[in-house]
């Protein structure tokens, strides 16, 4: 074999090691973060962690009960108002769609899923929280919503439009009209997709910081109302890290811990879900 | 003419079985196309056709690929529509009453149809069968009319027992049998199928062709089918399609033995297909 | 015949009234999930709307010398973008330098070379990785990144390249070089998501034909497989680009908060979305915050640009299937 041709297997041989360390490494990255987490956090992981308010730095034995409460509050307003409408859009882009309209809809929500979100969180702020004179869990969960209704949106529109044409025309066939089809046959048909994509929108939006930052900001108490400041998980982490005390930096990985645990738990039961098959059901 | 078994039907808008049937003195035509034009967009799909299908008799729809026959079958229960800029001139009448101008789901609860490949909803088979009695509000014991349409495809044997497993268990001749108990389910007077046989095997073949022997007596069946000796099998009444046109339409025996036009008897004897 | 009056009244179509059509209930379903796919449209266009707005102020006072002054001054009402531009572009390109390489040599190996259990192992634990919050890239970056940057890897760089201006002065650990590893990192799944489907759906001919031909395995896929998903390895850097430059809380928590131009990449300085994050609750009177949302406005349109280039390429990869320039 010529030096030249000995010289291209080496090289070759070498250039396709290289990409599995590539891909190797791509996949410690996960392993890495969560067992820094885990190291960091865990110790401060305590009973007290889920039920004290936050304690000034040097005093032991606080907690994120608040932001943990917070953070389920933001949520889920953003939930009620982003999964309903989002999971409509999605229905009307598969099931409904004139041409012109429908491409402008997906257009544009292609376009808002893109947009950072802390221009969400400026939107948001000078809707409601200029108008309301204050920080409120409504403005962050707007803000929420507002990301969360493009993700549903495309992500059912994608769902329905897998289910065959030859089932709703099953449907049809019998004398069903389309609205009947598309609640009876169709939606039922696509549920496992549907559900997916919605799961996966609530985990992404529960991790969101940057819309928060100034529409519900933070609290260090309890807080029930919806028109005020409302602490919620991520803002803390982010206060605590950016702190100067040892104490609340122990605090932020455990926040960061369980947050992240949360997060990765529902993205992986989304996908095994998923993955389980579309529309068979029992 | 085979007696049937009684059902509980109450609801006012499925048609009790007796009255579905061709009645004494009753039209001799159930279905009637005059003059039907159909276009996908700008494109011609069926040219003029005018056909007669006989009450209780199979009719079979034969031609090659891409003739027509399948769009044909389409628009007799408006299905074609589903399609978008698709547009139809002329008239199908449904016992002299033209199906175009009136309600379209109370239209496809009187026409059925059965599809080329069998499509039965994610749900299980009593689920599927009671499809068409839930949607159109039928308020009588659905466990009797789902039985007795099972009986009807000659399927309940094979499922009785597992009546709440999923549709998709069955295998591909059963699923087709069970798209037709669930288009019988309602009762219609005509029951479409369009090729009903062509991803089975020959033995769930006979099996849907025996069917259609047992059902035309209760209901009118035009069948669209790319396989000659299938319709020259079950059907009374045989329409040669091709490019979109109805070259000829007369009994299966004259299509068969005595074709008048040139085209049927080059199709028919193999010459292009 | 009993049904016949049933067939007998249209419920919808040509020629009823508008009243009549609204009793059916097809129309009605298709109004009501109608008005909610509107409301994308109507919130997209008002958030368009309140950002120009909410801006008026300094568009007016600096016109577009807001985009090239670089002065960050609240107490003297100056303020200018570039220093932020600046950050923002300067972080994400380096992201992208090392991102790049990293996660294309990842997709080829997940592609080509990986047997299919092992490649989608990889290819779901790749893509939980863009499930990860921002602000804990941020926690991580802050407590690990910063210490290992400042103790190890930028005195090693500055030790070895420090003739540069890019790689010389003091080093803190915070700063555009900290920034633009953990935005690579970040970007990391998304490049090696996009472009594993990209070279996936090149066919095996054109492998086949390489290898025919005598080339290594490498050099087949390099010069061949490569090149034909080359738009949609393009679409998934403009993608990570797109991210990288919105991206906020990692960011904002190493960048170092350092409001003017430097060209060393050991120093700290400022992106749009981390002055955004930092002095947004803090701005008082009418022109500072405007002047803040007018960055939010530079921000917003930066990335809708890169961003429908990256779906015209993604689009262009999957409707043609192959590499036409």
């Amino acid at each position: 074999m010529s030096f030249r041709n000995r010289w291209r297997k080496i090289l070759s041989s070498l250039m396709l090691s290289l990409t599995g360390v590539c891909a190797v490494v791509a996949v410690s990255i996960l392993f890495l973060i969560l067992g820094l987490l885990v190291y960091n956090g865990w110790r401060s992981v305590d009973w007290n962690f889920f039920t004290q308010l936050p304690k000034s730095p040097g005093e032991t034995g606080g907690g994120m009960a608040n932001a943990i409460v917070g953070s389920c509050e933001i949520v889920v307003l953003a939930t009620l108002i982003g999964l309903p409408v989002g999971f409509m859009a999605g229905v009307y882009l598969a099931e409904f769609g004139g041409k012109t309209f429908a491409f402008l809809v997906r257009y544009t929500a292609d376009l808002l899923n893109g947009v950072p979100s802390i221009v969400i969180g400026i939107f948001a702020w000078s809707v409601l929280v200029v108008r309301m004179h204050t920080y409120s869990a409504l403005a962050g969960g707007f803000a929420l919503a507002m990301i969360l209704i493009p993700i549903t949106a495309r992500s059912t529109e994608q769902f329905m439009t897998s289910v065959p044409q030859t089932l709703r025309e099953g449907a049809l066939a019998l004398g069903a009209s389309k609205w009947k089809t598309i609640a009876t046959v169709v939606v039922p048909a696509a549920h496992r997709g549907i559900a997916t994509g919605m799961i996966l929108g609530v985990a992404r939006i529960a991790g969101e910081t940057a819309p928060l930052l100034f529409t519900s900001l933070n609290n260090q108490y309890w807080n029930t109302s919806l028109t005020q400041p409302t602490a919620s998980l991520p803002y803390m982490i982010y206060t605590r890290a950016m702190s100067p005390y040892d104490d609340w930096h122990r605090q932020a990985w455990a926040a960061g811990m369980v947050l992240l645990l949360l997060v990765l738990f529902a993205n992986v039961a989304a996908r095994l879900i998923l993955s389980r098959g579309i529309a068979v059901q029992k | 003419m085979s007696p049937k078994e009684p059902t509980t039907m109450s609801a006012p808008n499925v048609p009790s079985p007796g009255q579905a049937a061709g009645k004494p003195g009753g039209r001799q035509d159930k279905l009637k196309a005059v003059n039907l034009n159909f276009f996908y967009g700008a494109y011609k799909a069926l040219h003029d056709i005018s056909l007669e299908v006989p009450a209780n008799k199979i009719t079979a729809l034969i031609g090659p690929s891409g003739c027509g026959k399948s769009t044909f079958l389409r628009t007799l229960n408006r299905i074609s529509e589903t399609i978008r800029n698709t547009r139809v001139e002329g008239q199908v009448l449904l016992d002299d009453e033209d199906v175009l101008k009136v309600d379209v789901t109370a239209l496809r609860r009187r026409v059925g149809m059965v599809f080329q490949k069998s499509n039965p909803f994610p749900k299980s088979i009593f689920d599927n069968v009671a499809y068409g009695l839930k949607v159109n509000g039928f308020r009588g014991a659905l466990k009797d009319a789902v039985e007795h349409s099972l009986k009807r495809a000659a399927l309940f044997d094979e499922v009785k027992d597992k009546l709440q497993k999923s549709a998709y268990a069955l295998s591909g001749g059963q699923q087709q049998r069970l798209c037709i108990a669930r288009a019988l389910a309602v009762d219609p007077e005509v029951l479409l199928l369009d090729e009903p046989c062509s991803a089975l095997d020959p033995i769930a073949t006979a099996k849907i062709e025996d069917l259609l022997f047992t059902l035309k007596d209760q209901c009118t069946i035009v069948i669209v089918t790319h396989n000659m000796q299938q319709a020259a099998r079950v059907a009374d009444r045989t329409g040669f399609f091709l490019l979109g046109k109805l070259i000829e339409y007369n009994t299966t025996e004259i299509i068969f033995k005595n074709p008048a036009k040139q085209e049927t008897e080059d199709y028919i004897t193999g010459r292009f297909g | 015949m009993p049904t016949s009056a049933a067939l007998r009244a249209p419920r919808s179509g040509p020629g009823q009234t508008w009243l009549r059509r609204l009793t059916n209930g097809d129309e009605v379903a298709r109004l009501i999930t109608l008005a909610f796919a509107a409301t994308i449209l109507l919130l997209t266009g008002w958030l368009i709307y309140q950002l120009w707005s909410t801006s008026a102020v300094p568009r007016h006072k600096f016109g577009f010398g807001f985009l090239t002054s670089s002065q960050w001054n609240p107490v003297e009402g100056q303020f200018g973008a570039l220093p932020f531009i600046y950050g923002t572009v300067i972080t994400s390109i380096l992201s992208l330098l090392i991102a790049v390489p990293l996660g294309v040599g990842a997709a080829i190996f997940l592609s080509e070379l990986a047997p299919p259990g092992t490649s989608s192992a990889f290819t779901f634990f790749i893509e939980l990785l863009a499930a990860v919050p921002s602000v804990i890239y941020g926690v991580l970056a802050v407590f690990t990144l910063v210490p290992l940057m400042r103790d190890y890897v930028e005195p090693f760089l500055k030790k070895t390249l420090g003739f540069t201006a890019l790689f010389s002065g003091p080093i803190f650990g915070f700063g555009y070089l900290t920034a633009a590893v953990i935005l690579a990192i970040m970007t990391l799944p998304f490049i090696i998501s996009i472009s594993r489907e990209a070279l996936l759906e090149v066919p095996t001919e054109q492998r086949e034909a390489a290898l025919a031909l005598g080339a290594t395995r490498w050099e087949s896929t390099w010069q061949a497989v490569v090149p034909y998903a080359r738009l949609g390895i393009f679409g998934s850097v403009f993608l990570g680009l797109a991210r990288a430059l919105g991206e906020t809380m990692a960011v904002t928590m190493v960048i170092g908060n350092d409001p003017s131009l430097h060209a060393s990449l050991f120093s700290p300085g400022y992106t749009i979305a981390a002055v955004i994050a930092n002095e947004f609750t803090e701005a008082t009177g009418e022109l500072y915050p405007q002047a803040l949302v007018a960055l939010g406005l530079v921000l917003f349109l930066l990335t809708i640009v890169i961003n429908a280039l990256a779906r015209l390429l993604i689009i262009a990869t999957t409707r043609r299937g192959s590499a036409h320039p």
